[in-house]
């Protein structure tokens, strides 16, 4: 069935929220992302199937739905009641459990973690959602649940009452900055683009998420698949662009597979395709896959991966917007920024500059991970503070250790220690301090965490990533990457240390793209952040985290050793001598440093030094 | 990167196996592949993609195929495999184990989890076993960093993976 205008639109919207209402009114929703998949939802999916059935009760309903968030406690299974929006979430489910869960017995999630957008916030919960509103609350593989949400509404307020220009308007009185990383504000970006006279432009969603440790993305397109469908007809609509490409991970095939799906239902109802609700507006998408390279992030080197060429970034400018694939104006923008476009256009741009900073409105999602007790994808307005993030969303560092540091913006981004935290973060303020806010990963470390390895861990990254077209990049990175390895095997020279600054100032004003300009950032910000940590490795010879093997000595302490001979007979070098019931001693200039015995101790004897 | 295929007395793939060859010219022949050369050339990766998919690697016969058919050159082929981490030219074991490296797996002792499956292997990275039975990678995130350190072996997905666990891995191969 074709849906030619908003009133059928209206019509059909209705029509599903009557049989709604006839409909169950308890359901029970899995949460079936790829994270929510591995961590087994996909028996207990079938067990609550089955249980439902066994039970033979109509009120309820089994729903299979995106990431909600609480990775922390997958498989996660939500019972709503649709009448009263009363909602429990039961956390770290079995199979087994389902018969004892439908009467309300189990594991349940505070309230504090997680609400949706429609429902009112408890108080005490820091998360607002808008781009992810829709994820763990509809089924991402029904058109009629996104209809049920508002769904495409937006577009066809876009397409039957607004001009092109108004649209561009809105999104830039909105504020709206480009989520993908680099903060540019989205509204000009299209501006740029709109004020081309060509007959062919072409929009790019990308959806390649190299940054190891932000998952966002993935969240919107298995969870609300739609909302990216939606928002890029408008955003199409606005620069005057008919074709749309979905740059995709191929480590995704979940998200591509629900992508494609919500692909073909658009198309039956004729709202993506020829001539959308009569406007005689043409907009059609197709899905390219990425091939496992992180530098095609940077636009100009996706433009060349959809070329079919080796993805390397080419000078700007000239600016895609005006000459990107096939050199016809081009709009790369993230997946996180376009679903915030059907929200910003049905509530207005005034409403999404009331949420956030005033220099970033909005939310921003983050995934945190690392030594947090809750790992989990959350969405919280700009403005935030790191504190309230890791103490109060992610509930603290696990196993009581102490935090060191935080790692945002990913192999560009930078650490930001303790007496940074109470700062609200926003674009700019994260990029005050040293680091920046990336697509959004953070990953939370500890005590036992060394600075100076997590650094070398960044720079070996970009290092391998890097495309190899521009010198600084490819021959400074491998250099950087060598002097840390020198220091984290107990051969640096303090000289070293004014070498890697010399370095990562070439790398960052020659190199070519976003990838080279920041890959020095990660050691810039430790080495400002923890100098006594580098000093301590070059002049003490020691790694006060215990991480690099080559400046750790490990000690058996006489007072706890039973001489039990596990530690003994664990060493693959056999360096550790002592008879049974005798105390045991390590010979230093044999050990290899790899920690056998330390993990192999009962009596926690043996020490790090 | 070495060339293996033509030093070593491996059969043909596309003469080994006829039906896969059909099933890759019958993708390609559906593609609206037109005139002008750069254009055509945007097809190439979806077209790497399907080949792969269909033999498992790109030795050089699969990769001249698709240059052919495409009409591009050789050249630009070899080009885009070589790039891209996803492409490879070498045969792939039947059990593909990769371990993220990810930063969360990272900060959470994958290098530990990698390490000792390269001794209990006896591969290195990048590396398979001579009866083609396993492959050993590292990946960059797979996106399930609530479970770090995660290891894949194949479609699998193993979570918060100890060193101790790795026996247990291999052995869910057999």
């Amino acid at each position: 069935m074709l849906i030619n205008n908003p009133e059928q639109l209206s019509a059909l919207t209705l029509d599903l929220k009557k049989k709604a209402d006839k409909a169950a009114k308890i359901q029970i929703l899995v949460s079936m992302g790829t994270c929510g998949i591995a961590a087994g939802a996909t028996p207990v999916f079938e067990a609550f199937k089955k249980e439902v059935s066994r039970r033979g009760n109509n009120d309820m309903k089994v729903l299979s739905v995106g990431c909600v968030g609480l990775c922390h406690s997958e498989p996660t299974v939500e019972i709503l009641n649709v009448e009263t929006g009363k909602s429990t979430i039961f956390g770290n489910v079995k199979p087994d459990q389902a018969a004892a869960i439908l009467d309300g017995k189990g594991e349940q999630i505070k309230k504090s973690w997680y609400f949706p957008e429609d429902e009112k916030n408890p108080g005490d919960c820091l998360q607002a959602r808008i781009v992810l509103r829709n994820s763990g609350r509809i089924d991402p593989e029904s058109i009629d649940d996104y209809f049920l949400r508002g769904g495409y509404q937006a577009m066809a307020k876009v397409l039957t009452s607004m001009k092109p220009a108004e649209v561009v308007d809105m999104v830039t009185v909105s504020g709206l900055r480009g989520r993908g990383g680099g903060g540019f504000p989205t509204g000009k970006k299209w501006s740029i683009a709109a004020a081309q006279t060509s007959e062919e432009k072409y929009l790019i969603c990308n959806a390649d998420e190299g940054d190891p440790g932000a998952f966002m993305d993935r969240a919107v397109m298995e969870g609300d698949p739609h909302a990216l469908l939606e928002a890029m007809v408008i955003a199409g609509y606005a620069i005057g662009a008919r074709h749309g490409i979905i740059y995709v991970r191929a480590e995704y095939p979940l998200a591509v597979k629900r992508l494609q799906l919500a692909m073909d239902q658009a198309r039956e109802y004729g709202l993506i395709g020829k001539n959308i609700f009569a406007s005689g507006f043409d907009f059609d998408l197709n899905i390219k896959y990425g091939a496992g390279a992180f530098v095609c992030g940077e636009e100009t080197a996706l433009i060349r991966s959809i070329s079919g060429m080796r993805g390397m970034p080419i000078y700007k400018p000239p600016f895609p917007a005006i000459a990107g694939l096939w050199a016809k104006p081009t709009i790369v923008n993230n997946v996180e920024t376009f679903a915030n476009i059907p929200a910003i256009i049905r509530k207005g741009a005034a409403w999404f500059k009331t949420i956030g900073t005033a220099g970033s409105p909005g939310t921003k999602v983050f995934s945190i991970t690392g030594k947090v007790n809750k790992v989990g994808l959350i969405e919280v307005p700009m403005g935030t503070t790191l504190r309230n993030i890791i103490f109060g969303l992610g509930e603290g560092i696990r196993n009581g250790r102490k935090f060191k540091a935080v790692q945002t913006g990913g192999p560009s981004g930078g650490c930001i220690a303790e007496k940074s935290l109470d700062t609200p973060i926003d674009y700019d303020t994260l990029k005050a301090l040293g680091s920046m806010m990336g697509s959004g990963g953070m990953i939370v470390m500890d005590e036992d965490d060394c600075m100076v390895d997590v650094a070398k861990f960044f720079v070996q990254f970009t290092m391998d990533e890097s495309c190899g077209k521009c010198t600084p990049c490819r021959v400074g990175g491998r250099q950087m990457f060598g002097l840390l390895q020198k220091i984290t095997s107990g051969d640096g020279t303090l000289e070293d240390l004014d070498t890697i600054k010399d370095l990562a100032h070439a790398v960052k004003t020659a190199s070519l793209c976003g990838l080279g300009m920041t890959a020095p950032n990660p050691v810039l910000a430790t080495m400002a952040c923890f100098p006594e940590e580098y000093r301590a490795h070059i002049v003490d010879r020691k790694c006060p985290a215990g991480k690099c093997t080559n400046l750790i000595s490990y000690v058996i302490d006489p007072e706890k050793c039973t001489g039990c001979t596990l530690c003994a007979r664990k060493c693959p070098v056999g360096c550790i001598s002592g008879k049974v019931k005798e105390k045991h001693v390590i010979d230093q200039n044999k050990c290899i440093h790899c920690g056998a015995c330390y993990e192999a101790c009962r009596f926690s004897a043996i020490s790090k030094q | 990167m070495t060339c293996s295929c033509c030093s070593d007395n491996r059969p043909n793939l596309l003469e080994t196996y006829p039906e896969k060859r059909q099933k890759l010219d019958e993708y390609i022949s559906k593609l609206d592949l037109g005139d002008d050369m750069e254009r055509r050339k945007g097809f190439l990766i979806g077209c790497l993609h399907e080949a792969q998919h269909i033999f498992g690697y790109l030795p050089r016969e699969v990769q001249e195929l698709v240059g052919k058919r495409l009409r591009l050159q050789q050249s630009d082929v070899y080009g885009v495999i070589s790039f891209y981490s996803f492409f490879t030219d070498q045969p792939v074991g039947k059990y593909k184990i990769n371990v993220c490296t990810g930063t969360a797996c990272f900060v959470r002792g994958a290098d530990k989890i990698l390490e000792e499956f390269k001794s209990k292997l006896g591969l290195e990275e990048g590396q398979s076993s001579a009866d083609l039975k396993f492959t050993l990678t590292s990946i960059r995130c797979v996106g399930a960093c609530s479970l770090a350190p995660v290891v894949m072996v194949n479609d699998r997905v193993y979570g918060n993976v100890t060193a101790k666990m790795v026996p247990e891995i291999i052995k869910n191969c057999e």
